[in-house]
C-alpha cells in the first residue's frame, strides 16, 4: 500500500467503522438468527416456514379455504405499496414539476410545506389521519354539511393507502425535484425550438432525463411503504395484516429467529426487484439504428 | 434581387421597467448573413430570442415572410437556434440529437400532420453529418464530445430541419481561438452552400467582419450602425461605433470646411463634406492610417510612452498634447523618443457628435481598458 492510499484509509477509517457497526454488523446478526433456531443451531426451518405455514380463512361469503399465512400477507403488502408508490409518483411528479419551474421564493415555500409534515412525530400524523377519516370524523362532517352521503373510509384498504401516500409522499417529491431544478432549461427551449409542443417536450426530454429522480423515488417509497405496519394497524383497523405487522408480532412475541427471517427475505425480495427496476429503466443508452455504419 | 424575409418593427421589449429593447427597426433579406455585434446586455440576444420566438416584444411587430409572428410560438416558426452551450439532449446519441426534429410529427399548410419516413430521416441525417464533417461519430455520446464537435451537432441539429432562417447565439464563445477561426470559416461555407438566412450573435467585432454581410451594431438597446462590414469599420457612424470595432484614437475636431477638419488647432485635409461650416465634431483616426516621419517632417509631433510587440506589430501609445494616441508600426520607436506623425486625408474619419462623444478613444489608460476587453470576453452573457 502506498503512502496516498494509506493517508485515504486512515481519512475513512471512522466511516468504515461506523459503516460497520451500524450496517454491517445489524445484516449479519439478522441473517444469523434467520438461519438459526432458539439454540442456535443452523436450520432452514424458519425460511420455510414463510413459504409453507398455512391458515384457514373465511371470506364474507362464509367459506373457509386454506392458505399459505405469509404469502397471503406479503402479497397484500406488495400490493398496498405498489398502489401508494405509484399515487405518490402520480401525484408528487407534477409537484416536483411546478415547484422546479416556480420562482425561487415559491420554491422555498413549497419546500417548507412539503417537509413540515416530516418534522412531526409519525405517529401523531396517523393518529390525526384516523380523527379524519373516521365514520363520524372531520371528512365525512364536511360531506354531510354540503349535503352529500358519508364515506365509509376507516378500516378499508384505501384508508391504509391515504396513509401510506400521505407519510411517504415527500420521499417520492424531493428526488425527482432535485432532478428537475437542476435541468437546463435551454435544454427545454431547444426542443421547443426543433419542433415539440409542450406535451412532446415532457415526453421526449424531461420525462427521460428525470429517470433517475423518479427511480430514486420509487426506491424511497416503495421499500418503507412494503414494511410499513402502523399504518394498517390504526386506519386499517386491525384487518389489514401486513408483512410489517407479521414481523413485529413475531418480534413482541420474542420469536425473533422467525421475525429475522421475514425480514431477512423481504429484504432479498427487495433488493432483487430494485435490481431489476434499474436494469429495465438503464436503457442501453446509445443503442444501435437501423442500418448505421459499423 | 434579394427578398426582404423578416422585419422588427419598432420592436420594444421592457423587462422589470428596464428598457431591453429600445424600438428595434430592423429587416433581414432572405440567404443573408447578418451579425448583431454588440457589448453584453446591448439588446443582442434579447433581439435574438424575440426572432426565435422565445420573447414577445413589449411593443412593436416582427414580420416574417409578409407575416405578424409575433404570437407564433417557437415550434411553429420555420427557424431554429444553434444555443449558446449548444443544449444537446445529454440522453440522446449524435444520430437522435441531429434527428430529434425530424421525428417530430409537422402540421402542414392544410392542416394535415406530415410524419417523416424513417429511410427519409436517415439519408437527412446522415447527409447534414456529412456536411459538419461528423461522419462516423453516430453512436458517440454527446457528452463525450469536444466542445468543437458538440458545436457542430448543434448546427447539424438545427439545420437538417432545413430552417429558412438559422439563429446562432455566440455558437463559438466556449471554443479557443484557433477552432474559433476555423468554425468561422465553416460556418460561412455551409451558409452559403445551404443558401439559408443565418443570423449571429457575437460580441467579437472580428467575428462579425469576417463573417457577415451585414453587420448591426447595437448598444444600450438601440441599434448604432447597420452596414456591410466595410461600411462599420471604414465609416462609422459615432464614437460607440468607432471605438467597439478596432481600435480608434477619437479626438475633438472642427468642421472649418468641406474636407478642411481641423484638430489640436492644426488644419488638415481630409474626405468628408456635408458639414456645417465650424461644426463640432468627432474625428477617428485608425491606428493603422498613422505614418511615423521624422520630428521635423510631421504634421503634429509626440512623445512615445509606452510600446508593446505585438507580433506582427508595436503598439505605441504617443502623447500629442497630452492626449494619448494607439499607433500600430513596425518601425521600432524607443519610450520618451519624439516622433512626429503624418495622416493623409483618407485617414481621416470624420463623425456627428453624439451621446458617446467624449466616452471612447483616449489611450491614456490602454492597459487597464485591455484588461477590461479580456474580461468582458470571458464574462457569461446577460
Amino acid at each position: 500500500m502506498n503512502g496516498e492510499r494509506r493517508r485515504t484509509a486512515a481519512v475513512l477509517a471512522p466511516y468504515t467503522v461506523w459503516a460497520a457497526i451500524f450496517i454491517v454488523v445489524p445484516l449479519f446478526f439478522v441473517a444469523y438468527y434467520a438461519f438459526t433456531d432458539n439454540s442456535f443451531n443452523f436450520t432452514f426451518d424458519n425460511i420455510t416456514r414463510f413459504f409453507t405455514a398455512t391458515s384457514q380463512v373465511t371470506n364474507d361469503a362464509g367459506v373457509t379455504s386454506e392458505v399459505r399465512t405469509y404469502l397471503v400477507i406479503f402479497w397484500r403488502s406488495l400490493k398496498l405499496a405498489v398502489i401508494s408508490t405509484a399515487l405518490c409518483l402520480l401525484l408528487g411528479y407534477p409537484l416536483a414539476y411546478i415547484m422546479s419551474r416556480a420562482g425561487a421564493r415559491a420554491q422555498k415555500i413549497m419546500m417548507i410545506l412539503i417537509m413540515i409534515p416530516m418534522w412531526m412525530n409519525f405517529l401523531i400524523r396517523t393518529y390525526a389521519w384516523m380523527t379524519i377519516l373516521q365514520d363520524t370524523g372531520i371528512l365525512n362532517g364536511f360531506l354531510t354539511s354540503i349535503g352529500l352521503k358519508p364515506l365509509h373510509i376507516i378500516g378499508t384498504e384505501s384508508a391504509v393507502i391515504v396513509g401510506m401516500v400521505y407519510d411517504y409522499f415527500p420521499y417520492m417529491v424531493l428526488p425527482i425535484y432535485s432532478i428537475l431544478a437542476k435541468l437546463d432549461t435551454k435544454l427545454i427551449e431547444a426542443a421547443h425550438d426543433l419542433g415539440c409542443n409542450s406535451i412532446q417536450v415532457l415526453q421526449k426530454v424531461i420525462l427521460p432525463l428525470s429517470v433517475p429522480g423518479i427511480l430514486n423515488g420509487i426506491t424511497m417509497v416503495l421499500i418503507p411503504s412494503i414494511s410499513t405496519f402502523y399504518i394498517s394497524q390504526k386506519l386499517g383497523s386491525g384487518r389489514f395484516f401486513l408483512i410489517g405487522d407479521a414481523i413485529e408480532g413475531q418480534y413482541v412475541a420474542n420469536n425473533l429467529h422467525f421475525a429475522a427471517a421475514m425480514a431477512f427475505i423481504l429484504m432479498i425480495i427487495l433488493l432483487a426487484a430494485m435490481a431489476l427496476l434499474k436494469y429495465l429503466t438503464s436503457r442501453p443508452r446509445f443503442k444501435t439504428v437501423k442500418g448505421a455504419a459499423k | 434581387m434579394a427578398k426582404e424575409l423578416i422585419r422588427l418593427k419598432d420592436a420594444r421589449m421592457d423587462f422589470d421597467g428596464e428598457t431591453i429593447l429600445d424600438n428595434i427597426n430592423l429587416y433581414i433579406n432572405d440567404k443573408e448573413f447578418l451579425t448583431l455585434l454588440g457589448p453584453s446586455g446591448c439588446g443582442k440576444t434579447t433581439t435574438l430570442r424575440i426572432i426565435g420566438g422565445f420573447l414577445v416584444p413589449t411593443s412593436g411587430d416582427v414580420i416574417f415572410d409578409g407575416v405578424r409572428i409575433n404570437d407564433v410560438p417557437p415550434h411553429k416558426r420555420q427557424v431554429n437556434t444553434v444555443f449558446q452551450k449548444y443544449a444537446l439532449f445529454p440522453h440522446l446519441n449524435v444520430y437522435e440529437n441531429v434527428a430529434f426534429g425530424l421525428k417530430i410529427p409537422k402540421t402542414g399548410e392544410d392542416g394535415k400532420k406530415i410524419r417523416l419516413s424513417k429511410d427519409e430521416i436517415d439519408s437527412r441525417v446522415r447527409e447534414m453529418l456529412e456536411v459538419v464533417s461528423l461522419k462516423g461519430f453516430e453512436h458517440r455520446s454527446v457528452t463525450s464530445l469536444s466542445g468543437g464537435q458538440q458545436q457542430r451537432v448543434a448546427i447539424a441539429r438545427a439545420l437538417v430541419n432545413r430552417p429558412k432562417v438559422l439563429l446562432l447565439d455566440e455558437p463559438l464563445g466556449a471554443l479557443d481561438l484557433r477552432l474559433r477561426k476555423d468554425m468561422q470559416q465553416e460556418l460561412r461555407r455551409i451558409q452559403q452552400e445551404m443558401g439559408i438566412t443565418f443570423i449571429y450573435v457575437t460580441h467579437d467585432q472580428e467575428e462579425a467582419l469576417s463573417m457577415s454581410d451585414t453587420v448591426v451594431v447595437m448598444d444600450r438597446g438601440r441599434i448604432q450602425q447597420i452596414g456591410t462590414p466595410e461600411d462599420i469599420y471604414n465609416e462609422p457612424k459615432n464614437a460607440f461605433v468607432a471605438d467597439f470595432i478596432g481600435e480608434s484614437n477619437i479626438v475633438d475636431g472642427i468642421m472649418r470646411d468641406d474636407c478642411v477638419v481641423e484638430i489640436f488647432n492644426r488644419k488638415f485635409k481630409c474626405l468628408d463634406k456635408g458639414f456645417q461650416k465650424d461644426e463640432a465634431v468627432d474625428v477617428v483616426i485608425r491606428p493603422e492610417d498613422v505614418d511615423i516621419v521624422p520630428e521635423a517632417e510631421g504634421q503634429l509631433k509626440g512623445t512615445v510612452t509606452q510600446v508593446t510587440f505585438k507580433g506582427m506589430q508595436y503598439d505605441i501609445i504617443v502623447d500629442f498634447y497630452g492626449f494619448k494616441w494607439l499607433i500600430q508600426t513596425t518601425d521600432f520607436c524607443p519610450v520618451d523618443s519624439k516622433i512626429g506623425i503624418k495622416i493623409d486625408p483618407d485617414g481621416f474619419h470624420i463623425m456627428k457628435k453624439s451621446e458617446y462623444s467624449g466616452m471612447f478613444g483616449d489611450y491614456s489608460s490602454y492597459s487597464e481598458e485591455y484588461d477590461e476587453i479580456s474580461d468582458a470576453e470571458s464574462e457569461e452573457e446577460e
